[in-house]
């Protein structure tokens, strides 16, 4: 039994039945990480020990008797964003090298008691700001389908050992794409929930009103059961939504669109896309319509803003969480001597322990909350905000869900955009409007495009995530019947 | 015309607690007139009226019970230190000498 090829919920039913244990199922993994992970690097640490040990407690607990739910003794790997306290957690910094967090974020500790195995912390770029990973400060991770090529950000890692079986699941956080673009550009399923709908309690803050834990999965059915584990509301976070967790795995399993609504974003439709992912969209349009679903063009014309928007909101807030970062309680400290002021530690210990783009990001939120330039800039940021909240409102009076392309381009060379910001930026093009409002979306790939995958997003009300993976499961089951499985099927082997 | 200048890139690094070096300061200050050129995009937005959205959701201050839980103890809390005496943080001077 090959059991790294099996899905999370298949894995689940196997070790219920009796028919594997945790134990076995973590080693299998383990093994596969220890043969491929020199290649793909999507690990930050691995201890196997801990995770054997974390396996056997739960098949003791399943033995004596505990319901532990469907993904007991499922392995999972975490972006190393997420506390764990018997795992280092760095956020991809080396500001935070070899930090032992005394705590365990909500989601980590959920999934635990849910009897969830972790493998290990995955690679991400610094502080999430990225989306190639070329922005870690432990090098980047590889894309599985062709390994000079990124595998996406900021939660690459995690994508990237999904989509190479070292893990069935894993998690990761979305503050501008980082879950959706990395799903896309490794041709697995990733799900930004409803901003609040999963717990920043236990992340490592990027930009507060934005940064969103969410699932990647290899199909939408494993994603949505990962969701509805780690979801709900938390007192630790004061921004948690106080609202029952949507039906994600009822939608998942219904998987149909006759009669939906689908909303095509004009303004996404084409602009700035490569031609092969502008033709893998139009046919997973045209495959929506056969399917039943009244597809429409609908208008949302400041979403071309959104981008702009993101970068003036999304570094002010990290400038501001950021300053946690002072060498005084925890990480790095440098160049204290006895003769530097406590504010000259900071300074330097600052400038050697973040990296270049988390500098630039710091920078420009200081720059753009700065007296004199804050009317100009993040005044008319959070305004474009409220209009891009305002084009979803209008949108979704007229239609169930909208759609567009993932990301404007397949995975780029590592290396190709690594001293351009903006180029970099542009990858999360389509993904930011989700953000700024705090609506539901999902990435499930839809084809390839030059031999790499290409994702078709789908966007869903605010506590609208259920309608996202009945749409995402629908496209995944008509497309695996055209395919004869999964699009991963067809990645090339490590 | 740039949108920001090398005196002011160095201003702002010092404001952010960045011992930025020379080199670094030519380098952002290029990149940052870049960027902040691009995203002036918002003010091409006609927004008399809009009022600013700090969030995404219409969410209420939240207050939790005054209630007595458990915490890190001291020494917990003082795992990660740079530096630690007496279960305290030890830093660098915060004051002149001369204060």
């Amino acid at each position: 039994m090959d059991l790294v090829r099996k899905g999370a919920a298949e894995l689940g039913e196997l070790i219920a039945a009796g028919e594997t244990s945790a134990v076995e199922v973590a080693r299998a993994h383990l093994d596969r990480i220890a043969a491929v992970d020199g290649e793909v690097r999507a690990f930050l640490h691995v201890d196997r020990d801990t995770t054997l040990a974390q396996a056997r407690e739960v098949d003791r607990r399943r033995a004596a008797g505990e319901d532990l739910g469907p993904l007991a003794g499922v392995p999972i790997a975490h972006k190393d964003v997420f506390t764990t306290r018997d795992m280092p957690t760095t956020a991809g910094s080396k500001i935070l090298e070899g930090w032992r967090p005394p705590y365990d974020s909500t989601v980590t500790a959920r999934l635990r008691a849910r009897g969830l195995v972790i493998l290990g912390k995955t690679n991400m770029d610094e502080f999430a700001m990225g989306s190639s990973t070329e922005n870690s400060a432990f090098g980047p991770s590889h894309n599985p389908w062709d390994l000079r090529r990124v595998p996406g950000g900021s939660s690459g890692g995690s994508s990237a050992a999904v989509a190479a079986y070292q893990a069935p699941l894993s998690t990761g956080t979305d503050t501008g794409g980082s879950i959706r673009q990395p799903a896309a550009v490794t041709g697995i399923v990733g799900m930004k929930p409803t901003y609040g709908g999963s717990s920043r309690y236990g992340v490592i803050a990027f930009a507060s009103s934005l940064d969103t834990p969410g699932p990647f999965a290899r199909n939408v059915l494993d994603a949505a059961l990962l969701h509805e584990v780690f979801s709900g509301h938390d007192a630790m976070d004061s921004t948690s939504v106080d609202a029952p967790v949507p039906p994600v795995v009822e939608a998942a399993r219904r998987a149909d669109v006759n009669g939906l609504r689908v909303g095509v974003v004009k303004q996404f439709a084409g602009e700035g896309a490569e031609p092969g992912v502008a033709a893998r969209f139009d046919e997973a349009v045209e495959l929506l319509e056969s399917l039943g679903a009244k597809v429409v063009e609908v208008s949302c014309p400041h979403f071309s803003y959104a981008l702009s928007a993101y970068y003036l909101i999304a570094p002010s807030e990290a400038s501001s969480n950021l300053a946690r970062f002072d060498a005084m309680r925890y990480g790095l400290r440098v160049g204290d001597d006895g003769t530097r002021s406590a504010e000259e530690v900071m300074a330097l210990t600052r400038a050697e322990g973040f990296g270049p783009e988390v500098k630039r990001r710091i920078m420009l939120g200081t720059y753009a909350l700065s007296s004199g330039y804050y009317d100009a800039y993040y005044g008319k940021a959070q305004q474009v905000r409220t209009l891009v909240k305002r084009d979803f409102d209008t949108a979704f009076e007229q239609v169930d869900v909208l759609v567009s392309p993932t990301t404007p381009t397949t995975a780029f060379p590592i290396g190709e955009r690594v001293d351009d910001p903006m180029a970099m930026y542009l990858a999360d093009l389509y993904t930011i409007p989700a953000n700024l409002t705090g609506n539901a979306a999902i990435s499930v790939p839809c084809g390839l495009a030059d031999g790499l995958p290409v994702g078709l997003q789908i966007m869903a009300p605010v506590l609208g995530d259920d309608r996202a993976y009945r749409v995402a499961a629908a496209v995944e089951r008509a497309l695996e019947d055209r395919w004869s499985g999964p699009l991963l099927a067809q990645a090339p082997e490590l | 015309m740039s949108a920001i200048t090398r005196d002011e890139v160095s201003h702002l690094a010092r404001l952010s607690r960045l011992a930025l070096g020379d080199d670094e300061l030519d380098h952002l200050a290029a990149q940052l007139d870049q960027i902040i050129s691009a995203v002036a995009r918002v003010q091409e937005v006609a927004a008399e009226d809009i009022p600013p959205s700090s969030h995404a959701l219409p969410l209420t201050n939240v207050y939790r019970a005054d209630e007595i839980r458990p915490s890190l103890t001291p020494e917990q809390a003082l795992a990660a230190a740079p530096a630690a005496e007496e279960q305290r943080f030890r830093v660098p001077r915060i004051l002149d000498e001369e204060a």
